[in-house]
């Protein structure tokens, strides 16, 4: 039935197969969700860095985006919830040699591992961390999230967020990242590249990655279809490069300021390790 | 400070007058443990502090992280990148520990963990002697699993089964607990050090077979897999979700469920004789065997001494390896003994486990101690006194 | 294309032409090919996938000119283009 597609060449393969699992595909996200777009960019990152892909670990916590190591045929953990950051700082100070890159949602990596993020940037861990923010838990079906912006609507605020966001991209500055970076999935290119920019650094590179999650925060707030919504965060993106990060709250309406905010350079834990010991 | 070596690769080598906690740094450090990730602590603050100063020397890292949690996180991620690596606490840490145990246990991450045990619960007493973490070594994460952990009693001891549990936590791919306690830790004394070509080095299993024939998960005969480790080009995913020998998450499958707990289970079990390390002190021929662990099996020696000369049969049996238990030896003693008297620092825990195994065969005497010091002489005798005389029968182990 | 003028380098210029290729069973339906496709070529078809989805399909093949943006935005890595030629 497929074959009457119009003008399609049916394939078994993609391009990009190397670099996935393909026996666990399709993978468990819903239609219309940003998290595979995020792997295609982080995929399509990697084919454009000249990294040796057995030195490549991705770990991440729990959630929807916590599935993301286990798509990836790359060395992946899975680890707890929270503690994506932690388990990637004891990986990469075991062994210096891997390029270690955190891939969770916002509920992992702001509300349950807020510690550790902060202070994984405080010590400036050569860690690259994605962190894909949809507003919400989408995996336990949509509850509140450090992200749900203020007034808005999720499982566990049925009468609208009493709480202040965490804007994550000035968290990260605050606390000492080297390298801050906002997009939606709908950036594709620009998210590619902040991604290879931010693997490329050296020290705790950080990119939020602004995400509909249709099935919950979007069916929540009126957001229309998941199509929709990815529309309404990109139309709604302004670009605003190396800004100050304090101005880049989102609300429940209103802009959202994406770009790269911060790029330093600074001594990272290890040579400051290093330097120690000599 | 004695016959001291530092040989040209950093290790220690001789005979040292040293605490507990030193003595674990050491040992870990002869064990070949180069990552230690940890939060201070009293009474395990000094082990912390110990691996700052010297892990730089052999080579490796040493990093103070922002929680217990993160603690143990980091141990694990520096497992899986091919390093040895521990971390080290007391109560409080070691709650916080828990979920990450069990990460360890399920994802099969060799590693020790240290906790020297103080006074509680909550913040109790910080510097003070306790054993109340008896039963939380055993269950304190969530789910079914088997754990190995080990009760030293002397600084020496610890020095010696922080060397162990390195050599039983690539083994049986782990995390093994050394249990001990503050007066263990904060007591000094004599440690000996042997050379480090004596020191057993138990490395860890590698895969046989290229990238493409390894299933992360699937076991020797003896229930433990390989381990290949990131960075080594097997491409692992490894996942704290119930998975099947590939390592890819099945949640919904009982069989793959069953298959992987049977078998994180057996491993332990099957291996108990290997695991299990009892010392037995006139056993066989007791009426009253004194069941204990840690610094209790040595403030035991002495009443078990003064019940001697009052002319009792008494054994005293230290529980080396506290889990798994000594099931097979308790049930074994238990038709030809009179009574067990166990006494911990705590208000009950092992003695469950004795009395369990007695099976009402021997009466089983607990000697509570709430923590905070440790069990008075007299108190240990009493009990003895109290099997071996007639009216006494039935079994007591709540305090 | 219709130029008002004659580009300097129009004879250097070479237009790409792709062909769309589609793992039909990784679709999930989810419209953003066909919808942010900037030259048109893909629309959802009506038929289903065993999932029961709505895979795309081709509209206008002569249209793309293999800018990729359909790989990159699939989330399923159900949709890619490869070049087949160019047009001069």
């Amino acid at each position: 039935m497929v074959d009457e597609l119009t003008d399609v060449l049916i394939s078994k393969h993609h391009p990009m197969d190397k670099l996935l699992r393909q026996d666990r595909l399709p993978h468990i996200w819903c239609s219309g969700c940003g998290l595979g777009t995020v792997l295609t960019c982080f995929v399509s990152a990697l084919e454009k860095l000249d990294l040796d892909m057995d030195q490549v670990v991705v770990v991440s916590g729990i959630g929807c985006t916590g599935r993301a190591a286990g798509y990836l045929n790359l060395d992946g953990f899975h680890t707890t919830h929270g503690r994506a950051i932690p388990f990637a700082t004891g990986l990469k100070l075991g062994n210096p040699e891997l390029k270690v890159v955190v891939i969770s949602g916002d509920g992992d990596l702001m509300a349950i591992g807020g510690n550790h993020f902060i202070h994984a940037a405080r010590r400036n861990m050569d860690l690259t961390v994605i962190c894909v923010n949809n507003f919400n838990y989408g995996m336990t079906s949509g509850q509140l999230a450090p992200t749900t912006p203020t007034n808005a609507r999720t499982s566990t605020s049925p009468y609208g967020n009493a709480e202040h966001p965490f804007n994550v991209p000035y968290l990260a500055a605050a606390t000492g990242a080297t390298y801050v970076a906002r997009w939606t999935v709908l950036h594709v290119r620009r998210l590619e590249r902040s991604i290879i920019e931010a693997m490329n650094k050296r020290g705790f590179s950080v990119v939020e990655v602004i995400s509909p999650c249709p099935t919950y925060y979007g069916r929540w707030n009126k957001m229309g279809s998941a199509l929709e919504q990815m529309k309404y965060y990109h139309d709604k993106s302004t670009i605003r490069h190396w800004s100050d990060p304090a101005q880049a709250d989102i609300g429940l309406e209103g802009q959202i300021i994406v770009g790269r905010f911060v790029d330093i350079d600074k001594p990272t834990f290890c040579d400051l390790l290093q330097g120690a010991d000599q | 400070m004695g016959r001291r070596r530092v040989s040209n690769n950093g290790i220690l080598q001789g005979s040292f007058f040293m605490d507990g906690d030193t003595a674990c740094a050491e040992g870990a450090i002869c064990a070949g443990c180069r990552f230690f990730g940890g939060y201070p602590i009293t009474p395990a603050t000094e082990i912390a502090e110990r691996m700052a100063r010297r892990l730089p020397q052999v080579g490796g890292t040493y990093i103070q992280m922002e929680d217990e949690i993160a603690s143990i996180s980091a141990v694990l991620g520096a497992s899986w990148a091919g390093t040895r690596a521990m971390t080290a606490t007391s109560g409080p840490g070691f709650s916080l520990m828990m979920e990450n145990l069990g990460l360890g246990i399920i994802t099969e991450t060799p590693c020790v963990l240290v906790n020297v045990q103080r006074g509680g619960p909550s913040t109790g007493m910080p510097t003070l002697v306790g054993q109340g973490d008896m039963m939380q070594a055993r269950w304190g994460s969530h789910g079914p699993y088997e754990t190995i952990a080990l009760s030293p009693g002397s600084p020496q001891e610890l020095f010696d089964l922080t060397i162990r549990a390195f050599n039983l936590a690539e083994k049986y791919r782990t995390p093994v607990l050394v249990m001990t306690d503050e007066a263990v830790g904060h007591m000094t004394e004599r440690v000996v050090i042997p050379p480090l070509e004596e020191i057993e080095y138990y490395a860890r299993r590698k895969p046989q077979v290229p990238p493409n024939g390894y299933l992360p998960y699937r076991p020797d005969p003896d229930g433990v897999p390989p381990m290949a480790c990131a960075g080594e080009g097997y491409r692992i995913h490894v996942t704290g979700l119930t998975h099947n020998e590939k390592g890819y998450p099945d949640t919904v499958s009982v069989e793959t469920q069953q298959k992987l707990v049977e078998r994180l289970i057996r491993k332990i079990r099957a291996n108990q004789d290997d695991i299990i390390e009892l010392r037995e002190d006139q056993v066989e021929e007791a009426d009253v065997v004194v069941v204990a662990y840690g610094i209790s099996a040595r403030t035991a020696a002495r009443p078990v001494r003064m019940a001697r000369e009052m002319g009792l049969k008494v054994g005293l049996l230290k529980l080396v390896t506290v889990w798994p238990f000594a099931e097979e030896r308790i049930r074994e003693l238990a038709p030809k003994v009179e009574g067990f008297v166990v006494p911990e620092i705590n208000m009950g825990q092992i003695a469950q486990e004795v009395e369990r195994c007695a099976g009402g065969q021997a009466q089983t005497i607990l000697v509570p101690h709430a923590g905070g010091g440790l069990h008075h002489p007299n108190d240990v005798l009493e009990a003895i006194k109290r099997v071996t005389s007639p009216q006494s029968t039935s079994a007591e182990t709540s305090p | 294309m219709k130029l008002w003028r004659k580009p300097l380098d129009q004879d250097r210029v070479v237009v790409p032409r792709g062909e769309i290729h589609l793992i039909v069973e990784r679709c999930k339906g989810c419209q953003l090919c066909a919808t942010y496709c900037p030259r048109d070529v893909l629309e959802m078809s009506s038929l289903f996938n065993t999932r029961g989805y709505h895979p795309p399909q081709v509209r206008n093949a002569r249209r793309c000119l293999v800018c990729g943006l359909c790989t990159m935005l699939c989330p399923e890595f159900a949709i890619y283009v490869e070049e087949v030629g160019h047009d001069q």
